[in-house]
C-alpha cells in the first residue's frame, strides 16, 4: 500500500526543487497534494507533471509571509479534497553569505518573515484543520543552520532556521493533545536553485567540500524521502523531533 | 518494490519483543535476516515466524560481549546470504531504578559491557563485511536516556546509551569513506519485557506518565519503523544522525 493513501498535503515551497520534489514522492505514495507558492508559472508546471503521473495535485499562489493566504490555500485543501492530514513549511530564503555587521534591519526582517513568521503563519492557519481530520503531521524545513554555527555563512538565516527549530517542539508538546505532530528536518547543503551561489563561490564549495564526511552533496530527493517518514503513519511516535540529513557534517 | 530488497541484516537481540519486530519487519520488506539472541528458544522461534511469513531468517546465538559470536553471526550472514548490508545493534538490558547510589560496581560493568561494548563488538566484527558488500547502514539503539537525565532510571543504563551516541557519531565520521551509514535511535518508553518493571512500579509509572505529550507509551512497531529508514535507501544521505522516537518527551 502507498505511505500516504488517503491523506491530504499542504507544501508550502512546492512549486520547484527540493518543495516540488516533495510534492511528486507525496502523490507518486498516495497523497492528495496542494502545491503552495509565490512562482505560479513553476508551481502550474508541478501540478501538471503530477496529474501526468496519475496523481492529483491543486496549485495555489502562496506567499507564506501572508495569513490571508494560508488561510485560502488551507480552504483549498478542504473544499478540494475534503481534510488536511499534513502540512509541510519547506519555503524558505537562504543562499547568500552575509554576517552579522552586514547584516542589515531590513534584510533581517525580510529572513525572519519568510524563514520563521511563515512557518509560524502556516502552523496556525492548519491546525484548526489538522485537529477536525483528527490529527496530522507537520513537518518544518529547519537546518544544519539551525543547529551550529557556521563561519562563512549567514547571520539572520541560522538565527530564522534555529527559531524553526524551537518552533516545531513549542507546537509538538502543545498540540500532542490534538493528536498533531511536529517535527523538523535539517538539511545539510542540498542541490537547489537556493544553493547556486554557495556551489558558484570557490572557497564556500571548499568548505563544504572539506567538510561532508559522505564525500557528495545531497540531492532534493534525500530529503523528501526523509519527509516522507516524517509525514506517515511510520513515524507516529515521534514529535518534536530533529531529522539530520546532512552526510555527517553535524557528527562531527 | 520492498524496501529492503536484496538486503540482508544482523540484528543483535532481535529473538523477542523490539529486535523481532525489526526481524520481522525486515523480512517483511524483503531483507533476508540473520538473528543473533542469547535466547535460544525465543531466537527460533522469530526465525519459524518469519519463515511462516514467506520469509528468510536465520538464528544464531549470539552473546554481544562475546567477540568471538560475533565473528560467527557475521560469517553466518556472509556463508548463508552471500553480504551483509545491516547491522542492527538493538540488544541490551535495562536496569534499576536506584540512582547511582543503588548501584553497584557489577551492575556497572554489566550494563556497560552489554550495552557499550556490545555495540564496538558488533560494529568492528561487520565493517570488513559491508566494506566488501560496498558499503551499509549500521542502526545503534540509544535511549532518550542516551540524550538527557532522567528522574528515574540507572546511571549505568544512562551512561551506556550516550556512550552509543557518541560512538555511533565517530563510526559515522570514519567509516562515510566507506559508505558505511551509522546513527543512532533514541526510544522513549516503549512497551516491552525489558521495560515491565518501570511499568509495574507506580512510582516510575506516574513520572512517565506525567511527561509524554503524546499521552500513550511507545510500542515495538514504532521503534522497528524508524530503524526501518535508517535501514533502508530512504536515508542515503544520513550519518551521525539521532532519531528520537519517544512521543516528545525530550522536545520538552
Amino acid at each position: 500500500m502507498p505511505r500516504l493513501e488517503g491523506k491530504v498535503a499542504l507544501i508550502s515551497g512546492g512549486a520547484r526543487g527540493q518543495g516540488a520534489a516533495e510534492a511528486i514522492l507525496f502523490a507518486r505514495e498516495g497523497a492528495k497534494v496542494v502545491i503552495g507558492d509565490i512562482l505560479d508559472d513553476e508551481g502550474r508546471q508541478t501540478e501538471a507533471q503530477i496529474a501526468e503521473l496519475g496523481g492529483d495535485a491543486t496549485y495555489v499562489h502562496l506567499d507564506v509571509t501572508a495569513a490571508e493566504d494560508w488561510d485560502r490555500a488551507v480552504r483549498t485543501a478542504l473544499d478540494r479534497y475534503g481534510r488536511l492530514d499534513i502540512l509541510v513549511n519547506n519555503a524558505g530564503i537562504g543562499g547568500m553569505q552575509v554576517g552579522l555587521e552586514d547584516t542589515t534591519s531590513e534584510f533581517w526582517d525580510r529572513m525572519l518573515d519568510i524563514n520563521a513568521k511563515g512557518v509560524f503563519l502556516g502552523t496556525k492557519a492548519a491546525i484548526p484543520a489538522l485537529r477536525d481530520s483528527g490529527g496530522g503531521s507537520i513537518i518544518n524545513i529547519s537546518s544544519i543552520a539551525g543547529l551550529i554555527g557556521s563561519r562563512n555563512g549567514n547571520t539572520s538565516y541560522a538565527a530564522s532556521k534555529g527559531a524553526v527549530r524551537l518552533l516545531t517542539k513549542s507546537t509538538a508538546i502543545q498540540h500532542a493533545p490534538d493528536n498533531i505532530r511536529c517535527n523538523s528536518v535539517h538539511p545539510g547543503l542540498i542541490v537547489t536553485a537556493m544553493t547556486e551561489a554557495i556551489l558558484a563561490d570557490p572557497e564556500r564549495r571548499r568548505f563544504y567540500d572539506e567538510n561532508i564526511p559522505l564525500g557528495r552533496y545531497g540531492t532534493v530527493d534525500d530529503i523528501a524521502n526523509g519527509v516522507l517518514f516524517l509525514a506517515s503513519d511510520d513515524s507516529s511516535f515521534v514529535t518534536g523531533s530533529e531529522i539530520v540529513i546532512d552526510g555527517g557534517i553535524t557528527a562531527q
